[in-house]
């Protein structure tokens, strides 16, 4: 029997087209259909300077919007040179926003997969608690999800006055809330017995793959790059990489990729925490500093070819650029999409499943379709 | 183990007629290599033990225009053991448009290669699937090529804004 | 019209209004949207919907189906490999049926307007949408003031003009021509 499930469909992922081929109730095969969101990023970054590409940038992974500005930007501030000379307290602030984003995206990543087993009390939890988030990020940057924040040089506003202190109440209000996330929805019974043993994905063919981030640290390898790049200010911060070990079954499975997020958010807690440390002690905010001091007027990088990827909370984004040396707008620059990788391994990793395991296969594979399809 | 000594091992194996040239300025460092029969050449960068390069992240393909009449495919690729970055390049017709496919070596070059197909209109020959992902099946064009007329009503809707 | 609570109910249970009044009321206070997130708007309505700005206050319970839903919330970007599929989607709903466009993307194309080649600029290129909430994205009060000014768009109907089978005979006028 063939079927499809369409890209309207009630699960929360968005337009994801999956044909499924069956024997019964056993999937044999499932070929993914995508496009459906195919927004021409390529083709705007190749029309305008590379300062207007950021917000086109943020709308292509809209959970992590700051994550992706960060890569981007620190691409090309990499190809302008001027890496060193962007100040400490700027560095910091990218990692906060970057780290707060993470969060975020991991609560909806987690709560709608709640959702799609059919646990509905998480994601009305995680949502409550991601408003907050959204709410320190608005009074930040204006914006409660697509910011145009980090800019190519710098920021665009300092943080405002009083962020500092919100932000550590923010950081002590949440931890016990991960704790009772953790004992609802992780270690519930229901969820393990849905979720453990389903869609076992072995190192080997992640690798060759190509599968980045969670999906690829929960079948136990440790590689963030984060660890492995050291850009920005990450070598100065202390903060453990958690991997998939198979505690409730088999290492890989769709129980480690969401343990590993979970644990990844505790993990983001403590890099905020150590940034707002640094940013009220050694790095006070001071009245002559302007976060948009560097931002160059006329951005002309030299001539070449570069590719930047940076940590996003999904996997490695890259970004591909090609410059001619002549003018601000690049030749080519290519996104790497991590969920679009990701994705390409559900055929194979969804084979002889029931229909239902292959609904917790989804959406353990945390895609946001704007960047499968960019 | 940097592009340098990655270079001459690589023209030592296949020779010169092969391993074209070598480009520091690139941000990884680059190695062009020729269009056709390039596969021994990926199979090897794979395997060898010095090189290991297991993760291909991603395929860009370029189009130069018609003035130029070329086109590229390049290639970047990781090495999680030895971290080793580089970059491969591959020029090639604009006429012609055809490159080996490197699908059975890194599986993830499946759908990278379905994608360039669609925008670019570039075609790799071994691919088990070639057809377009992105766009819809009956699209008119390819659009990422400089030199491409978009379709005035698609389905009987405007195009244009 | 008044509230309905608000009659004296002295007659002993009854209530005076009018067929129109009442119908209207009943429409507008349990809209069914079947959401159709596509991208980023997507999640703003989920946002909208879940703890901090309860939707189902208003009595707006999404539905997955389009046979049970009132009203379509397009939220996103629509391209041309799902325009198809939309308007199917709006076909298969049933009578009195409205579209709320949510988002500058679904309004008019958005940021995409210029280079976007496979964007369709504007939502209304393919289904008829009686409310606009601008935004990029809209916050959740703006949707739910979209969602108010539908509602007030649904007061003002009548039965004896329907405005969904009017503005369908103006469609398909407006397709012969």
């Amino acid at each position: 029997m063939v079927f499809n499930i369409g890209p309207q469909h009630p699960s929360t992922h968005g337009v994801l087209r999956l044909e499924v081929v069956t024997d019964g109730e056993i999937v044999k095969e499932v070929i993914p259909h995508i496009g459906y969101l195919h927004r021409c990023f390529e083709k705007h970054a190749e029309s305008m300077p590379f300062n207007q590409t950021i917000p086109y940038v943020d709308r292509m992974d809209y959970m992590s919007a700051m994550n992706s500005e960060h890569a981007y930007a620190m691409g090309v501030e990499r190809m302008l040179g001027i890496t060193d000379q962007i100040p400490k307290r700027v560095e910091y602030i990218r990692v906060l926003v970057a780290e707060l984003n993470r969060i975020a995206s991991h609560f909806v990543a987690i709560g709608t997969y709640g959702l799609d087993i059919g646990a509905f009390t998480p994601f009305l939890w995680l949502m409550r608690d991601r408003e907050h988030i959204l709410r320190l990020l608005e009074w930040t940057c204006g914006a409660r999800m697509l910011y145009n924040y980090i800019w190519i040089g710098g920021l665009y506003y300092d943080l405002p006055l009083q962020f500092e202190e919100r932000c550590a109440e923010f950081s002590a209000y949440l931890k016990p809330k991960l704790e009772h996330l953790e004992t609802l929805l992780i270690t519930n019974k229901i969820f393990i017995e849905r979720t453990a043993k389903v869609g076992v994905l072995p190192l080997d063919l992640a690798v060759n793959y190509g599968v980045t981030g969670p999906m690829l640290r929960g079948s136990g390898l440790k590689y963030d790059l984060r660890r492995v790049d050291g850009y920005s200010v990450y070598p100065e911060l202390d903060f453990d990489i958690p991997i998939g070990t198979g505690a409730m079954g088999t290492v890989g499975d769709c129980w480690d990729r969401t343990y590993v997020r979970m644990q990844e958010c505790h993990e983001s807690l403590k890099i905020i925490d150590q940034c707002l440390t640094k940013l009220t002690h050694e790095l006070k905010r001071d009245k002559d500093f302007n976060p948009r001091a560097l931002v160059p007027k006329k951005i002309r990088p030299k001539a070449g070819d570069y590719y930047v990827r940076a940590e996003n909370p999904k996997g490695e984004l890259g970004f591909f650029f090609r410059t001619d040396g002549r003018s601000d707008i690049p030749v080519r620059c290519k996104a790497r999409g991590c969920s679009f990788v990701n994705l390409s391994v559900l055929p194979e990793i969804s084979k002889g499943v029931m229909i239902s395991d292959l609904i917790a296969i989804v959406g353990s594979l945390d895609l946001v379709l704007g960047e499968v399809d960019r | 183990m940097n592009a340098d000594l990655i270079f001459d091992l690589l023209k030592a194996s296949f020779g010169q007629k092969k391993v074209l040239q070598i480009d520091l300025n690139d941000q990884p460092q680059s190695i062009e290599i020729t269009a056709q029969e390039n596969r021994a050449l990926f199979t090897f960068l794979r395997d060898d033990d010095r090189l290991y390069f297991d993760m291909l992240s991603s395929i860009t393909g370029i189009d130069n225009g018609p003035e130029v009449n070329t086109m590229e495919v390049i290639y970047n690729l990781y090495s999680i053991p030895f971290d080793l970055h580089l970059m491969v390049k591959i020029k090639f017709d604009r006429e012609t448009p055809l490159v080996p496919t490197v699908s059975d070596i890194w599986k993830t070059a499946n759908w990278h290669e379905r994608e360039i197909f669609d925008l670019l209109g570039i075609r790799f020959e071994g691919h088990p699937d070639l057809r377009r992902i992105l766009l819809p099946s009956d699209w008119e064009g390819h659009p990422l090529r400089k030199d491409d007329i978009l379709q005035e009503r698609y389905h009987g809707i405007k195009v244009d804004y | 019209m008044k509230g309905l609570h608000d009659q004296e109910l002295s007659q002993g249970g009854v209530i005076v209004s009018n067929i129109d009044d009442l119908i209207n009321w009943a429409r507008l206070s349990s809209l069914w949207p079947m959401g159709f997130g596509l991208a980023c708007c997507a999640i703003e309505m989920m946002g909208a919907m879940a703890t901090g700005y309860d939707m189902d206050r208003l009595g707006v319970f999404p539905r997955a189906s389009p046979r049970q839903s009132d009203v379509m919330i397009v939220a996103g970007t629509v391209t041309f490999k799902m325009a198809d599929r939309v308007r199917r989607l709006y076909e298969q709903m049933a009578e009195p049926r409205y579209v709320i466009s949510m988002g500058s993307c679904s309004n008019c194309g958005g940021p995409y307007w210029e280079h976007g080649y496979h964007v369709v600029k504007g939502v209304d290129r393919i289904i008829p949408v009686d409310v606009y909430v601008p935004g990029c994205p809209p916050r959740p009060e703006a949707l739910i003031g979209g969602f108010m000014k539908l509602q007030e768009k649904i007061r003002g109907a009548s039965s004896v003009k329907p405005l969904a089978l009017e503005r369908l005979m103006e469609n398909e006028e407006n397709q012969k021509v």
